[in-house]
Parts: C-alpha cells; sequence; structure tokens
C-alpha cells in the first residue's frame, strides 16, 4: 500500500516539473484511481452482497431471535398491567385470573396457546399443562372470584406464585434471559440477577469443556502434522504427491464414513483392542470408544489436514539454505532446527492452530456418536434445543455464546498472534 | 336441469381431480430402522399395491422440521411418525391437522392410549433391559440388579438423556411402577433418581441411536442395556440369542400425525386409515415386536408372536406406562438437569 501510494506520486510531481496545471492533472489521476477502485469493488461485489445474504442475516437473525420474547406479551396484553400492580410474593389478586382467562378467549387460535404454553413451561416447569388446561376449558362464566376458584379447582398450582412471576417477568418483547441462561444465570422474582440453582448450572461446564477438548485436538494435531508437513515438504515431488494424496483421501471422504469406520476399529473387540491383545500389550480390552479418548482419536483423524495443509504451503517456502548456513556455524542440527527452521514457520503453525482449534469447537457429530453423556460439546446442545426440545431462542443464545466465544478468542489470536497470519 | 348441470359438473372435475389425485404421491416419515422395514412390509407395500404411491422419508424425531413446514406453510410432510409427547406438544401448538375418527378407525378397537385428538396410535413399544443370553451367566432378576455391578460386574448401555433413565433409576431404588411419576414429580424424587444414577454412572456407556444398543450386547461392550424391545427382536430375526428382562419395561405408542396444512389431508387419512386394519397391524407386529393399537389384530396372531410385544399379560403385568404429561410438562428441565448431572 505504502508502496503503490509513493509511485503514484511520482508522475504527479513529475506532471508539476512539466508547468502543466498540477490541481487538474491530480484530479484526473484521482478520478482514474477511483474508477479502477470502483472496478475492483464491483469484481468483489458478488462475493459481498453472498456473505451478507448467507452469513451476516442469519447471524443477526439468529442474534435477535436470542433475546426476542414474543410469546407472552402478545398472548396476554390485558393480563400483563394487571400483574404490574402486584407484589410478586403470594398468589395475585383475582383480576389477574380474569384477565388471563380473557385473553386467552381472544387467542386466534391454538398454537398461539401452544405458543404461550411451551414459553411459560422453559420458566415455570408444568405450566404447559396448565395453560393448555385452562385454554380447553374455555369459556369460564361468572366474576373473577369465581373464575379464580374454577382454576384452582382444576390445578392447585394456579395458586402458586412461580407461574404468575413467569409472566410478569416475560411481559416485555425482548428478554435477557435466553442469554443469561446461556451462562447459567437468571433473573429472581423481582428482576435481579442471579446464578442458576446448582443442578440447573450446566452451560458454563459445557463451554469450558467444548474448549477444553478442542485445545487437546488442536495440541495433538499440531504434533502430529508438524513432523509430517516436514516430511512431505522436503521430500522431492513424486513421493510427495502421493503422499498428499494419503492426506487428502481421508479429507475428501465423508465424515460419518469415518466416524463409522472408527466404530468398528475402536470396539472392545475391534481390530486395534485384538491386535493389542494378540501382541500381549493388555489382557482387558481398552475402553477406547463412546468416551472421551474416542472423540478425540476421531476428531484429530478429522482435523488432521487442516493442520498439515497451512504447515506444509508454508514449508514449502522455507529456503533449506538457512537451516545449513546455522549448521555450517556450528549450531546443532537439533538447535539449527528449533532456532532456525521453527521460527520461520510459525505463519504456518498459527493459520493451522487456528483454523483446527476454530473448526474443533463447532463439532457436533463426532462427540454425539463417539461421546458419552459428559463429552458432548456445545454445539450438541444447540442442535438439541433446535431439533429436540424446540426451544429456538435457547438454541440462539447457545449459538450467541459460541460465536462471542470464537470471535472473543480470535481477537486475542490478533492481538498477540504475528500481524501476518490471518484468516480474516 | 341445474341439478343435471351439476352433476355433470361434479363428474367432470372428479374426472379432472380423480388422476391427479392417484399421481400425487403420499410422503409418509419414519423413525428408519427395524421399524421402518417392518412399516414397508406391513404398510407401504401391500397399500402400493392397491395403486397408491408412497415416498417413505426417514427422520429422527426432529420437530423443527415440521414446525418449520408449518410456519413457512410449505408442507412436504403428509404423515409423520411421533413420539408421545410431541404427539401432545404438536396437537398444543397446532402443528397437527385434528384427525376425524369417522375417516381413520373405531374408536372402540383402538387402545385406549391410542386415541388422541390430533394423533393416532400406531403400535405399543416398551423401553426394557436386556442382555446376551449366550454371554451373561446370571441372568438379572430385577432392575436393582441392573445398578448393581458387584453382582454383575460389566457396563451398563442406557439411552444418552433423562428421559427412562430416571424411571428405572426410581424402580432400581425400590419405587413401585405405579408410584414412579409421583415420585419423579417432587424435587426430593428426582434428586433421589439423580443420585442412584449418579452410582451406576462410571459404569455407563451411553447410547444415541436405538440400534446401538443390541449392537453394544453382541460386540460384548456391554453385560446389561436398555433398549427398545423391537431392536432386540430384529437382532435374534438375525441369529443373535438376546434377552429381554420385561418387568419395569416402559411402554408407550408411536402415533400417525398429519402435519397442519398438507395439500393432500384425504390421501393422509386413507392411509392411517389402511394402517390401523386389523389386517395390516397383525402384519407389522409379525414383522417386528410391537404391540398392535387395533386390539382386533391380536387374534390374528398366533402364540409366539403374542409372547414377545410387550401387550402379552405376562410381559405387560408389572410394566410402566410412559407418561406423557409428566414428560410434556418436566423433560425439557430434566434433560437440563441430565445434562448438568454429566459435568459433575
Amino acid at each position: 500500500m505504502h508502496a503503490a501510494a509513493s509511485a503514484l506520486a511520482l508522475p504527479v510531481s513529475a506532471a508539476g516539473l512539466d508547468g502543466n496545471d498540477p490541481a487538474a492533472l491530480r484530479k484526473a489521476l484521482a478520478r482514474a484511481q477511483l474508477r479502477r477502485k470502483w472496478r475492483a469493488f464491483s469484481l468483489t461485489l458478488p462475493l459481498l452482497v453472498f456473505l451478507v445474504f448467507t452469513l451476516l442475516v442469519p447471524i443477526a437473525a439468529l442474534l435477535m431471535r436470542a433475546v426476542e420474547n414474543p410469546e407472552v406479551a402478545s398472548a396476554l396484553p390485558a393480563t400483563i398491567p394487571v400483574l404490574k400492580k402486584w407484589d410478586r410474593s403470594a398468589a395475585p389478586p383475582p383480576a389477574a385470573y380474569a384477565a388471563l382467562v380473557g385473553d386467552l378467549a381472544r387467542l386466534p387460535d391454538i398454537s398461539d396457546a401452544g405458543a404461550l404454553a411451551r414459553r411459560l413451561n422453559a420458566e415455570v416447569p408444568g405450566a404447559r399443562s396448565m395453560v393448555m388446561g385452562a385454554y380447553r376449558g374455555l369459556p369460564f362464566e361468572g366474576d373473577a372470584e369465581a373464575i379464580k376458584q374454577r382454576l384452582l379447582d382444576a390445578d392447585p398450582r394456579w395458586g402458586e406464585a412461580p407461574f404468575w412471576r413467569a409472566i410478569a417477568k416475560n411481559g416485555a418483547r425482548w428478554t435477557p434471559d435466553y442469554l443469561l441462561a446461556s451462562v447459567d444465570l437468571r433473573r429472581d422474582a423481582l428482576g435481579d440477577v442471579e446464578r442458576m440453582p446448582e443442578e440447573q448450572r450446566a452451560f458454563g461446564a459445557i463451554l469450558l469443556r467444548t474448549f477444553y477438548i478442542s485445545a487437546v485436538v488442536t495440541a495433538i494435531c499440531l504434533l502430529l502434522g508438524y513432523p509430517l508437513a516436514w516430511w512431505l515438504a522436503t521430500l522431492p515431488p513424486r513421493p510427495a504427491n502421493v503422499l498428499m494424496i494419503l492426506v487428502l483421501v481421508p479429507f475428501w471422504t465423508s465424515i460419518l464414513v469415518r466416524v463409522a469406520a472408527w466404530i468398528v476399529l475402536l470396539q472392545s473387540e475391534g481390530l486395534v483392542n485384538r491386535g493389542l491383545m494378540g501382541l500381549g500389550v493388555i489382557h482387558e480390552p481398552l475402553a477406547l470408544l463412546f468416551n472421551r479418548t474416542g472423540v478425540v482419536i476421531a476428531m484429530v483423524h478429522i482435523l488432521l489436514p487442516f493442520m498439515i495443509l497451512p504447515l506444509y504451503s508454508v514449508m514449502k517456502s522455507v529456503p533449506g539454505t538457512y537451516v545449513r548456513a546455522a549448521v555450517s556455524l556450528g549450531s546443532s542440527p537439533l538447535a539449527a532446527f528449533f532456532r532456525v527452521y521453527v521460527p520461520q514457520t510459525y505463519p504456518g503453525i498459527g493459520a493451522g492452530v487456528l483454523l483446527v482449534f476454530i473448526l474443533a469447537i463447532g463439532y457436533y457429530v463426532t462427540p454425539a456418536l463417539l461421546g458419552g453423556a459428559d463429552d458432548q460439546m456445545l454445539s450438541y446442545y444447540i442442535a438439541r434445543y433446535t431439533n429436540v426440545v424446540v426451544n429456538w431462542g435457547m438454541a440462539c443464545a447457545l449459538g450467541a455464546l459460541l460465536l462471542a466465544a470464537t470471535l472473543l478468542l480470535y481477537s486475542v489470536y490478533r492481538r498477540f498472534g504475528k500481524a501476518e497470519l490471518s484468516l480474516g | 336441469m341445474k341439478t343435471k348441470s351439476l352433476i355433470a359438473c361434479a363428474a367432470l372435475s372428479a374426472c379432472i381431480a380423480l388422476p391427479s389425485f392417484a399421481e400425487q404421491p403420499l410422503t409418509v416419515v419414519n423413525f428408519g430402522g427395524a421399524n421402518a422395514n417392518a412399516q414397508k412390509k406391513a404398510f407401504y407395500e401391500p397399500y402400493q399395491k392397491a395403486g397408491n404411491q408412497i415416498i417413505a422419508v426417514e427422520y429422527n424425531g426432529e420437530q423443527a422440521k415440521v414446525k418449520a413446514m408449518v410456519e413457512t406453510r410449505k408442507i412436504t410432510w403428509d404423515v409423520v411418525e411421533v413420539e408421545s409427547p410431541d404427539a401432545a406438544r404438536g396437537c398444543d401448538e397446532g402443528l397437527f391437522e385434528k384427525l376425524d375418527y369417522s375417516k381413520v378407525a373405531n374408536k372402540a378397537d383402538l387402545l385406549p392410549a391410542a386415541v388422541t385428538d390430533c394423533a393416532v396410535g400406531i403400535f405399543v413399544w416398551s423401553t426394557v433391559m436386556a442382555y446376551n443370553g449366550d454371554k451373561l451367566k446370571t441372568a438379572p432378576t430385577s432392575w436393582a440388579d441392573f445398578f448393581d455391578t458387584k453382582k454383575i460386574p460389566g457396563k451398563r448401555g442406557m439411552r444418552k438423556g433423562a428421559r427412562y433413565n430416571l424411571e428405572f433409576a426410581l424402580l432400581a431404588d425400590g419405587v413401585k411402577p405405579a408410584d414412579v411419576y409421583k415420585v419423579l414429580a417432587t424435587k426430593e424424587g428426582a434428586d433421589r433418581a439423580f443420585k442412584k444414577l449418579g452410582e451406576l454412572k462410571p459404569s455407563i456407556q451411553w447410547w444415541e441411536a436405538g440400534a446401538q444398543a443390541p449392537q453394544f450386547l453382541v460386540a460384548g461392550d456391554v453385560v446389561l442395556t436398555t433398549v427398545y424391545n423391537g431392536r432386540i427382536d430384529a437382532a435374534n430375526r438375525e441369529g443373535r440369542n438376546l434377552k429381554i428382562y420385561w418387568p419395569g419395561g416402559i411402554y408407550d405408542l408411536d402415533y400417525w400425525a398429519i402435519p397442519r396444512g398438507t395439500p393432500n389431508k384425504d390421501a393422509a387419512l386413507k392411509f392411517i386409515a389402511f394402517t390401523l386394519k386389523p389386517e395390516q397391524q397383525a402384519a407389522y407386529a409379525q414383522n417386528i415386536a410391537y404391540g398392535p393399537a387395533n386390539s382386533k389384530a391380536l387374534a390374528k396372531l398366533d402364540k409366539k408372536v403374542l409372547d414377545d410385544l410387550p401387550t402379552s399379560p405376562t410381559n405387560a403385568k408389572e410394566a410402566l406406562q410412559f407418561s406423557v404429561a409428566f414428560w410434556a410438562d418436566q423433560g425439557e428441565s430434566l434433560e437440563k438437569r441430565f445434562a448438568s448431572w454429566a459435568t459433575q
């Protein structure tokens, strides 16, 4: 950039020496520059449009969903103002019961009642059957007292405060609840933030586990990938190409196929265990599957090419002369390797580590199939909340958490890593 | 004159409508595996022979797809097999069409649990304890044995999640089948179930898909496992000697539901009615050991088939009926607690 600017400055000053109008020339030049810039920009336009629609818009929608909370506000417009005056300790006044029943009666479709029931049930287990029971029991006759009594007769939980608190708390169209829950926090009865009760605290530990597994996988990938990439880079082209194909063939195979292959290999009567027992190394089959070991082995296998390829491309461009010079100047080969060669491959290490780590923290299929209940990573729970529980607010909040963690990590990397190693 | 033209009009539209009706294939979604094979033989193939077109699709129970289809009004699934909590929830949330039983089946012939507003039961299946008869010398005699690794050493297979496992933990802890859901609904009961499950935690090998559990047994990875009884039946048909311990099994139904707004609603109802006929129901039970939802089918089955069904009197004697209402209410919170428990 700097070099380009000084090159451009030259003809301008040269033109000024010729005695022509320097201002007009400068203007013409600036116009030409601008045109060129626009042309370059228009070439990247399709990509930018593509990115906006496939990346930025979905991410924005995801972040919106994580704080959106329309169910209670739109279903119970008359109940919420009544509950504003309530002190949130004991059961609310009968007017609240009457307002709730009136709101339920005005709902245009059963799906609105269902959405309300689902939302409240996520806060207070049991609210689903209460709301649907009341909805199915419509219409209610009589004054507020009679309505309250009828609801209480149907289900005594109508007299308990937590259910009504959940309504009062979710009166607004936006909520921090999903995001708070994704970091094991919640709002108490009066809206102050507190920690979740112990048996509902999970996502903090799951996020740590996600990072831990990813870090272990990345470290093993680096340990295995570095020597291999170095070997590939030093081989003559023909054997290097053959070996490269061996690296790439698994890369092109479906993840599910590779996972299934690992199940065959690692199961207790599988090839690995039988081989080790046949050699007399072990007497009992090792537990290699459906635990952390199996997850790490399969993830390393799947992610290894993402480590080898950037390392290889950087190592190819490192001239062998520096190491030879170091050795000829009296350095031991090992010291020359670590102090002269390895620093020159830092860009490859950085790119490989970042790539593998960021891919690893999003892993979901491999841990789901090869891991136990305590080996699941955050994406497993995102998929669970999306597909099985169908609590999309929670799924989006967890997605936002993963995104934030990734961005934070990347910014730390940018801050402390070398400036030229960048994927963004 | 007017009636004549009306009849002509109706005949004409029928002529136009009928062929296009027959050409429109019906998309039926099932859970795959051994169950899908049995459905193919008992339902799809005979129905296709009668001149109807069916596209069978497999899924894993993700209601998110149904929800997305109904919300965007682009419904490409006509009949969907759903588990009981999803049938109840989907009905509450307006994902499924209300069923007109006059077009489906005679309510009196069906099991009481099979009849719901939006979904009709297809078959009864059960989550049971199973072991490999060739490998295990001492057969388990109670659910307490499942949790007792001293009496029967070795790993245990369990479904990854809270559902069923909490019930089994309470059974092992001495709770009577009839009281399980009453106890589990209290905070102390849930604590008790998780504590009991925690004792077994180091010995549990978790399965995700139903087909994994019999594989674990055959491969010798586990000595005992919880499993869907039809999977054991399917493995035994392939020459295995897997055995089921029936008492304390949790039985439930799978249901047919019609996503709300499908253009093929009539054809969907016709297909559902076909699968609920006693002949089809009997054929299904002969292909996989799941009990028919239409009790008239029982008369068409011989003793050998009946003995393997979860609905047979001896097998059902000490069984536990899955509580849809409990899990629809408590499921999200208990599954979250399970995730939390797993990290400890």
